[in-house]
């Protein structure tokens, strides 16, 4: 059997200083050596890994001058034989490359391809697939560890720790039932139970980090509360570092809802400004009110500023119901001025953590970095051992095997017969094993490769 | 002059698989020829006395639900029955009865002996005959040829076998029998690929020479249950006979070890595989070298002999040997031998040569059943026979074959697990086997079935219609159920006090109370004011499918996925080579099963999800 081989600029299509051509499959190797000239020897007796200096040329017409890199399957990304072309990094010169490749041979790749060889070839399973895609579009510390964690095939290697013990149960049962002489299940539901409460705990504390993950990896949605003129915008100008809200001495000039990315140490947050809130009849300013209420509920943390200057007022108990049962911090604001309130008063009334800050003067701005990466536990993030969940589709799939768990326990505790339990068994088993990609589901790799860019 | 007649379809063999698919043939209008070395053996139970057991019950009740023999002529003949593993849920509850041997195929004789359009010839097949690669016929050893649109290969263990124990060698099929030395020649020349598979049998003994006393006694069911779902329970109801349980000890195990060398299993003497599921008590010895004993079931033949059999203890041990470890057993310290336990060693098709349908991939026309399918068993071989059967006449009447699927039938599993996966050892049906038990069970076999064994036209309209008026009674009563409440009155209270169940704090349904494990809903009956008076058959699926409600649930929606891959067709003209990226083992496997959908794909050894998925990505983009 023959694969095609396929091609792609694997570098950005932008002015660069150096571009990427990646070539793979059988005949990567045959077809670079049709154009690729360098002095006395063809790229085909050369070893593998090894790094080749040389013209490209396009029948007659010299067109570049590249390094070749040589990766021989199945020790390359794609576990075929692979080929990267190292030119200038101008668009229009690596189109003329590419376009010489795919005459001599090769097709273009679609997006993704290339990673999609890499798991149909057996080199990486799903999960790894997935942290590829991940990885290139990480945008903070926390993503492209917890990426390269799963690159790694650490939540891989978990998944099929779980799995070998579920596939274990059901197969005792099974042979059980069939060989009753030999196998009894006398007093197994007991045993079945000790060792499905910690597969269930285990299951459930990947979801746990799911939670954490996803905000992690994708921002942690941050809404800025307050009520108008308390310095909500100006607190987002310092943390985002231009000024982007409009920032006034007029109470509500904030009417729209503004999102920013901004990076703290190791995390990322997805920062909401909201409109001030305080009763207003101004109907623009109402929808703003009602905005910022609706955001705040949806958020995974509330920055609450309060001008320390001024008295709690209506307005403000109204904000701490809010900040119930949310993860918050506490922001004074203008400690540069008079206060008239204190921040043993705002603990106490709302049981959050208070950090003293003038947004203005930027100081204090550290201490919200730190108290937000506490209050996610980023500190234990990276660590040895811990396995961070960060895809959606994994979260769903942990969840479904979770519940087929629970299901089994249920009938343990119901004295149901052991030859009901395999059924909920087997769909936890089946559940983990989609996120390896060992259940055949039909639509789901094409899907996974297909959110993929070009060239990777 | 050689004689020369003409049929639709030959069945080669009278076994188990053989009178089913010549029966099936024969009441769909086929002209049918059945031919076996002796007539006096159709129906033959070489082996073990009994019928169905765990799994092999199953297979029976859906041969019956098809319309086939095998349950009605064990109804007949059977001396005791058992329900096993009725402690456990209903998936695995599975009937067993002791047969009388020789009323057992006496009857079933008769049955062939008295069906239109079939009959019968005492004759050894030697050669299968193609035109154009197409069936045409068959010869005889003794010269007959009969032309024919179809043939059935129901050959069992008689193709070059060779019976064994210690260094005695008899070349006969089972019992002595005549073995059938030249068919295997016939079928190489045709390019089908052969195998050769091995099983056994224990010793019979002389029930006079046995010690009852120091074995427990083994009752039949005081209720029996019938196998066929037209037989009236109370025309069954009779006396039946005892099986006894006894066990090997370490001096049995003692003197097999020390014997082993002189096994020609072990020896090498014997080059078939052997049965793991259903070994020789020196394999048991060997594999479970840490049980001190082993259970031994001392079964009657039948009414009309003082046989024993001994089940569980089937070896190919020397004669000596034999004796020496029997008369270790406790109850047959004096034991008399009758006959001895042998290895029988015989050819079998490689069973990936055939579609689902049973017919051979290479050859239109010729279809294959039974142990000479590689399956081990009289209930696997009855199954695959009927199937058979329909097919052969089906294909005849260019109808497209009855295929059962995984969710549909233990018949579905077996075949698929034949057709589709690789076999090293003679089959046998398990619970295991079956992704879908729940839905699979013996006591809802018609329902899944006998609709489709009347489409297929082997199930009379006086028995659909009895069927069509119990799934309705069924539906309706599971409605009423699950719209009836009942308040927390006295008269309900007092009930579930007596029955140990938590008392109602608010109105529930029947349904729910029936849930209860403590409850079903033969004793709800005493709160349930108006129930309608159903027969036993409609009470019972009542009460499972309420009281399971949640597990067949989950159970279903696990078949609709299977469904979904299973319905993903892959074109008969697929080049695997065509392929991107399909690796080459995956190839050669799937050239050499060609599979029919993407879900029979995936169950293909050597085929690997990632495969799949590179299947699947193949088959998106050429549509």
């Amino acid at each position: 059997m023959k694969t095609d081989t396929i091609a792609a600029i694997a570098s950005g299509l932008t002015h660069a200083g150096i571009g990427i051509i990646r070539i793979s499959g059988e005949c990567a190797i045959e077809i670079t050596d049709r154009i690729f000239r360098m002095k006395d020897k063809k790229l085909k007796d050369q070893k593998s890994h090894t790094v080749h200096y040389g013209f490209i040329y396009d029948e007659e017409v010299q067109l570049d001058e590249v390094i070749v890199v040589l990766m021989r399957g199945p020790k390359s990304f794609t576990a075929e034989d692979v080929v990267e072309i190292q030119c200038h990094g101008g668009p229009w010169i690596m189109k003329r490359i590419l376009e010489a490749v795919i005459k001599n041979g090769a097709r273009i790749a679609e997006p993704g391809e290339f990673t999609k060889r890499a798991f149909l070839n057996g080199r990486i399973d799903l999960s790894q697939a997935e942290a590829v895609m991940s990885l290139i579009q990480s945008q903070n510390n926390f993503a492209q560890k917890a990426s390269m964690d799963q690159l790694k095939g650490n939540v891989s290697g978990k998944i099929k720790e779980l799995r070998e013990k579920i596939l274990y149960e059901i197969a005792f049962i099974e042979a059980a039932l069939d060989d009753p002489e030999h196998i009894s299940l006398d007093g197994y539901s007991d045993k079945l139970m000790d060792i499905l409460n910690p597969i269930i705990e285990q299951v459930a504390e990947l979801i746990r980090t799911a939670d954490n993950g996803k905000m992690l990896s994708e921002g942690i949605k941050t809404v800025i509360l307050g009520k108008p003129n308390a310095g909500k915008s100006s607190l987002l100008n310092q943390l985002v570092g231009e000024d982007r809200a409009i920032v006034t001495d007029i109470e509500g000039t904030t009417r729209d809802v503004l999102e920013e990315t901004i990076r703290l140490n190791g995390i990322s947050l997805r920062l909401i400004d909201t409109a001030g809130i305080r009763d207003t009849d101004d109907k623009i300013e109402q929808i703003g009110v009602e905005k910022a209420k609706e955001q705040a509920h949806k958020a995974d943390l509330i920055i609450y500023v309060v001008d320390s200057s001024k008295q709690l007022d209506e307005n403000d108990k109204q904000i701490m119901e809010i900040l119930k049962g949310k993860k918050s911090l506490i922001l004074m604001n203008k400690i540069d001025l008079t206060a008239n309130i204190t921040s043993d008063e705002l603990e106490k009334l709302t049981d959050c953590p208070v950090i003293c800050i003038s947004a203005k003067e930027g100081t204090g701005i550290s201490q919200l970095e730190k108290a937000i990466e506490d209050m996610f536990d980023v500190g234990s993030i990276g660590k040895e051992q811990q396995i961070t969940i960060t895809n959606v589709r994994h979260k769903t799939a942990l969840m479904e095997a979770e519940e087929s768990l629970l299901m089994v326990r249920e009938s343990m505790e119901m004295g149901m017969t052991e030859d009901l339990f395999t059924i909920d068994l087997m769909n936890a088993y089946e559940a983990l094993g989609r996120i390896i990609g060992e259940s055949v589901e039909d639509d789901l790799v094409n899907e996974i490769f297909s959110k993929f860019c070009m060239g990777k | 002059m050689n004689v020369r007649e003409n049929c639709d379809v030959v069945v080669i063999g009278a076994g188990h698989a053989g009178c089913e698919a010549a029966l099936a043939s024969a009441r769909l209008g086929m002209k049918t020829v059945i031919f076996t070395v002796s007539v006096d053996s159709i129906a033959l139970m070489p082996c073990n006395p009994n019928i169905g057991g765990s799994s092999k019950g199953h297979l029976v009740r859906e041969i019956d639900a098809l319309g086939g023999e095998m349950g009605k002529n064990i109804d007949k003949t059977f001396i005791q029955s058992k329900m096993l593993n009725e402690s456990k849920g209903p998936a695995v509850h599975s009937l067993r009865a002791q047969a009388d041997k020789q009323s057992y195929t006496r009857e079933m004789r008769r049955i062939l002996e008295n069906t239109p359009g079939l009959s019968i010839k005492q004759a050894e097949v030697s050669e299968i005959l193609l035109d154009d690669g197409k069936i045409s016929g068959i010869k005889t050893y003794s010269g007959a040829e009969y032309s024919c649109k179809a043939v059935i290969l129901c050959s069992g263990t008689y193709l070059k076998s060779r019976c064994i124990y210690g260094d005695v060698s008899n070349p006969t099929g089972p019992n002595g029998l005549q073995a059938a030395n030249h068919l295997s020649d016939s079928l190489r020349n045709l390019g089908v690929e052969l195998l050769r598979f091995k099983t056994g049998t224990p010793a019979r003994v002389d029930g006079r020479s046995i010690d009852y006393s120091k074995m427990e006694e083994q009752f039949g069911d005081k209720r029996v249950v019938p196998f066929s779902f037209t037989t009236d329970p109370e025309s069954i109801q009779k006396e039946q006979v005892s099986c006894w349980l006894t066990y090997t000890n370490e001096k049995t195990h003692e003197i097999i070890r020390n014997n082993l060398d002189r096994s020609p299993l072990f020896s090498g003497a014997i080059e078939g595989t052997g049965p793991r599921y259903c070994p020789s008590i020196e394999d048991k010895v060997v594999k479970f070298a840490d049980k001190n004993r082993h259970q031994l079931f001392i079964e009657p033949e039948g009414n009309y002999t003082n046989e024993m059999y001994l089940g569980g203890m089937s070896s190919s041990l020397p004669e000596d040997v034999q004796y020496a470890m029997i008369h270790t057993v406790p109850g047959l310290e004096h034991a008399e031998i009758v006959r001895n336990a042998y290895a029988i060693e015989y050819d079998c098709i490689n069973p990936n040569q055939l579609d689902s349908s049973l017919e051979f991939k290479k050859i239109s026309g010729f279809f294959s059943a039974g142990q000479a399918n590689g399956s081990s068993g009289y209930e696997e071989a009855a199954a695959q026979g009927i199937i058979a059967g329909i097919n052969a006449a089906r294909k005849i009447k260019g109808l497209e074959p009855l295929i059962l699927d995984r969710s549909q039938a233990y018949i579905g599993v077996l075949i698929d697990d034949l057709v589709t996966k690789e076999n090293h050892e003679p089959y046998r049906m398990m619970t295991s086997r079956a992704e879908y038990r729940l839905l699979l069970r013996q006591d809802n076999a018609d329902l899944r079935l006998t609709e489709i064994g009347y489409k297929v036209g082997l199930i009379d309209e006086d028995r659909y219609q009895h069927l069509m008026d119990k799934k309705k009674n069924i539906d309706m009563e599971v409605e009423r159920l699950n719209k009836t409440c009942v308040g927390g009155n006295e008269k309900v209270q007092s009930f579930l006090e007596k029955h140990n169940s938590t008392l109602l704090k608010s109105g529930m349904t029947l349904a729910e109370l029936i849930k209860r494990p403590e409850l079903d809903y033969w004793k709800v009956a005493e709160i349930d004011e108006n129930r309608p008076e159903y027969d036993y058959e409609v009470c019972e699926q009542v009460n499972i499918s309420i009281k399971y409600e949640g597990y067949i649930k989950r159970q279903m929606t696990q078949v609709s996925h299977f469904r979904k891959l299973e319905n993903k067709k892959i074109p008969a003209d697929i080049c695997c080579e065509d392929v991107n990226s399909l690796r080459r083992e995956a190839i050669q496997k799937l050239n050499l099963y060609r599979p029919l959908s993407i879900g029979q794909a995936s169950r293909i050894s050597g085929v690997s999800p990632a495969d799949i998925s590179v299947l699947l990505i193949y088959l998106e983009k050429n549509n």
